[in-house]
């Protein structure tokens, strides 16, 4: 064991824990910041996405050690002052959950496109989409929602 | 069939175990704990006073049913009901229906679901009976609730209550302009009030909360994160545990070795017989302790794929079947037909999959347990703790926050068992999350199917006889809507190879694929249209809509498939819904099957939420994807052979079609419910497809494997 610091949500955080666990139960355990989700522990599901240096990443396959000095982002992370981001308000509006346990992931992968391609198209959407898995199979809502983040990202609110 | 009938039923298909003696709370104490008000229980009602107090194997079920209502000084409501929120959105639906029936806004609405302590006893969240039966009885609490209100004003005013009318969460008397809200109506009171008998209803034409489209209630804490899933709860002093499996199904331990798991620090071993687990202060160690354990199993042969179909055909060697539905002569019939066909078709094992795998924290106080854990069952998963713990039921409290679904794969509780067994040893809240590889290995899968279909049809394409045989999946929807004189259906159980049960929709997405793949055989032998083909055979009225609304949007007949493109169409009846699907495919040089559009049209009487309907139609359209092209468990000696997500192919953005969902609302017939039989139509339209793109008739799923299946003919198709 051995402590590590972690800058998460704009906060720096003390964790004590192991190099080579993962970033995935350090949040989730020793932060008990539990919106990052575990799906499959092997990079197929995409639940447990976060930024990492706003690039979107699998916790799961991030080792503690490895996390420290980035700028980590979890879905806890994104709210401001009760201001939901763009990406979770269409969401919202859309509707894009049923169970809502891979809403996490995909809001934090759509935001991390978003932010590299403000006005993606359907296919770039799934291209960069299709390491998330929705097993309730709310796919479409999902696209809609992503668009409609685009849009009103475009008219000004921030990411 | 009466409504007890069909419960059991119901419950016999799901293969669940027997509930239990329902445990009551003192209502009075109840009350105490809510801080007075008014509370509104549900004592027999209409029919369902046939189910209470009749037995069932031999258990009794509970003399009062499923829900009850109780409104605050503060004017909230709390609705108590046993059903779990899993996706399916009923915490939304149903509180629209009683906001309704209350006449209150559908914001003063607080669901209290699927806790042992505080719900009253409710078989399961399954066979999409929450609308149909659940709604019900909670409109009709409301209703007598609203009654209650509106008297209890009258006296209050000395007014006559049939002069009162109760709106937005008041009572107003018009002529005086006076109002009081319920909350000022039941303030200090302890009122209980037993509801005895059906209370007149809003009808479905009249609703303006319900039959509106309602987004998901809470759905802000499942944007920010904040919604604690049943693998979210922490417990202070809460340990990790691991529990050892053993390297095949039907294995026996022959030795082992903790001696290095000992040493990982803060790690302990729990063993108890074959059981063996571990629990440490982190997951990190817990998993280090459970890898350091060298165990020797001993697995006995077992068979694989190879033989699957083989052993299904054999038949049970226990059960005895007999005909699900019979009536003219077959054998005569079908001698006498014009175009005679018999075929088989075949439906491999498939895993639910949900993306939150099983969890549990389990805490114990003295000798009162209670758990926490993700289960469709609830009360079910409390009577498994009393039995493995030898508990009476009140010393066991069972709670399911709502959880990353389920679609009937979690109806049982072996995570709860396996953090109970951790915890009662550690003396301390242990928490319990299957791996996927886990989840994928020691749940239950949906049952794989043996289908024989013979048909016999006259030349002008008439239907003459109809035989349909289903090996070991289940007779959910095995009866056909067509109208055909001479039939024998019957489901025969097998000695499954693999665990099975419930998944949604049951054995009638396999019953569904065979007999509308066979109608399209019989259309395309007769030289006919297939859509035209059914409806000549078709006289249901709400199934022939269907079709016709979901041939209407596709344009089916109106327009030609492109060259490659197929069109194909099926449809069918299940559980009160109706729904008919067509879809396009795009079948490549290269044998790669695309789905380019789908259609789905559905009817489920009146509509209650019209946005969670279309999302629970379109994601079993996408879920029915995963089983029609590619999903399916390989296994072999008693080993799952591709226990990971990157072998066992799920449907994902780069596989979904357009889809449109055609709904249909019958604000004249009662609501059923929606969860599952959105999915049975897909995969025969998608069969029947590919053959009007290529020639080739699909007659096993998955249609397009992303690697041969032993026993399956070699894939034809990618995906
Ligand atoms: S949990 Fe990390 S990708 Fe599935
Ligand atoms: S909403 Fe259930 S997994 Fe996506």
């Amino acid at each position: 064991m051995a402590d590590f610091l972690l800058h998460v949500n704009g906060r720096e955080f003390h964790v004590r824990g192991f190099a080579d666990e993962s970033l995935l139960f350090a949040l989730r355990n020793r932060l008990n910041l539990t919106g990052t989700k575990y799906g499959c522990g092997e990079g197929q599901c995409g639940a447990c996405t976060v930024l990492l240096n706003g690039k979107a990443t699998h916790s799961c396959l991030t080792s503690l050690s490895s996390a420290v000095g980035a700028q980590i982002t979890t879905i806890e992370g994104l709210e401001r002052h009760e201001v939901l981001t763009p990406v979770q308000e269409a969401f919202l509006e859309e509707g894009a959950y049923q169970c809502g346990y891979c809403t996490p992931g995909m809001i934090l992968s759509a935001t991390a496109l978003l932010r590299e391609l403000p006005h993606p198209t359907d296919e770039q959407i799934v291209e960069h989409m299709n390491g998330n898995v929705c097993r309730c199979g709310t796919y479409p809502r999902i696209i809609a929602a992503i668009h409609r983040a685009a849009a009103a990202a475009g008219k000004g609110a921030s990411l | 069939m009466n409504a007890f009938d069909e419960l059991m039923n119901e419950a016999r298909q799901q293969q669940t175990d027997p509930p239990a003696r329902g445990f009551r709370l003192d209502r009075r104490e109840f009350l105490k704990t809510l801080g007075g008000g008014l509370l509104v229980c549900l004592g027999p009602v209409g029919e369902f006073a046939q189910e209470s107090g009749r037995r069932w194997q031999e258990h009794e079920l509970p003399t009062e049913l499923s829900a009850w209502i109780h409104i605050g000084a503060d004017g909230q409501v709390k609705v108590f009901t046993g059903k779990v929120e899993v996706g399916q959105n009923i915490r939304t639906s149903l509180a629209q229906l009683v906001a309704e029936e209350l006449r209150t806004p559908f914001d003063s609405i607080a669901m209290v679901m699927g806790d042992t302590d505080l719900t009253p006893w409710d078989m399961g969240t399954f066979g999409s009976r929450t609308t149909p039966t659940m709604g019900p009885q909670l409109r009709n609490m409301a209703s007598a609730a609203r009654d209650v209100l509106v008297k209890t004003a009258a006296a209050r005013w000395n007014a006559e209550a049939s002069t009162l009318t109760a709106a937005d969460g008041k009572v107003t008397n018009p002529h005086t302009r006076e109002s009081l809200t319920y909350g000022e109506l039941t303030r200090g009171e302890e009122l209980v009030e037993n509801v005895p008998n059906d209370p007149p209803l809003t009808p479905a034409a009249d609703w303006k909360i319900a039959g509106t489209p309602m987004r998901k209630v809470n759905g802000r804490d499942f944007v920010t994160g904040k919604h604690r899933y049943p693998s979210d709860i922490v417990r202070p002093e809460m340990l990790f545990g691991k529990v050892l499996r053993p390297q095949g199904f039907h294995a026996s331990l022959t030795s082992v070795d903790t001696a290095e798991a000992e040493k990982v620090p803060t790690a302990k071993i729990v063993r108890d017989g074959d059981f063996i687990g571990v629990v440490a202060d982190d997951l990190h160690s817990a998993e280090q302790a459970l890898a350091a354990i060298h165990a020797n199993w001993t697995v006995p042969p077992q068979s694989s794929n190879a033989e699957l179909f083989a052993t299904l055909k054999k038949g049970s060697t226990s059960e005895e079947s007999r005909p699900e539905f019979a009536s003219g002569s077959v054998p005569q019939a079908y001698a006498a037909s014009d175009v005679k066909l018999d075929q088989h078709y075949t439906v491999q094992y498939i895993a639910h999959t949900p993306l939150e795998p099983r969890a549990a924290v389990a805490e114990w106080s003295g000798d009162k347990l209670t758990v926490w854990t993700g289960t469709q069952r609830p009360f079910a998963v409390r009577d498994e703790l009393c039995e493995a713990f030898h508990l009476p039921a009140k010393q066991v409290r069972v709670i399911q926050p709502d959880m990353g679904s389920g679609y009937g794969g979690k109806h049982t509780g072996e995570a709860a068992v396996e953090a109970a067994r951790l915890a009662k040893a550690a003396g301390k809240p242990v928490k319990v999350i299957w791996t996927r590889e886990e989840e994928f290995t020691w749940a239950y899968f949906r049952p794989a199917a043996y289908i024989e279909v013979r048909s016999g049809t006259r030349r002008d394409g008439t239907m003459a006889s109809w035989e349909f045989h289903n090996y070991n999946s289940g007779s959910a929807a095995i009866q056909t809507l067509y109208n055909v004189p001479n039939q024998l259906i019957q489901f025969h159980s097998s000695d499954s190879p693999l665990r099975q049960g419930s998944y949604r929709s049951l054995a009638a997405a396999a019953n569904h694929f065979a007999r509308e793949v066979h109608m399209s055989e019989i259309a395309f032998a007769l030289g006919l249209d297939s859509l035209q083909f059914r409806l000549k055979n078709l006289t249901d009225p709400r199934l022939r809509a269907v079709f016709e609304a979901a041939a209407d949007k596709f344009r089916w007949g109106r327009s030609r498939p492109e060259e490659e493109h197929g069109f194909g169409v099926a449809g069918g009846f299940d559980k009160g819904d109706y729904v008919a699907a067509c879809v396009e495919v795009e079948v490549t040089p290269e044998k790669k099957i695309k789905l380019v559009r789908v259609v789905e049209a559905w009817e489920c009487g009146a509509i209650v939420n019209p946005d969670g309907l279309r999302n629970q139609v379109m994601g079993a359209c996408v879920q029915a994807i995963g089983g029609a092209m590619f999903e399916a468990i390989q296994f072999k000696d008693g080993r799952i052979l591709n226990p990971h997500l990157a072998e066992y192919r799920v449907p994902r953005f780069s596989d979904i079609p357009e889809i449109e969902v055609v709904l249909i609302d019958r604000k004249d017939l009662p609501s059923s419910g929606a969860g599952e039989t959105g999915l049975v139509a897909l995969a025969p339209a998608i069969s029947n497809a590919v053959f009007s793109a290529t020639g080739v008739r699909l007659r096993s799923m998955p249609m397009a494997p992303p690697r041969a299946i032993p026993g399956d003919e070699p894939p034809r198709f990618q995906s």
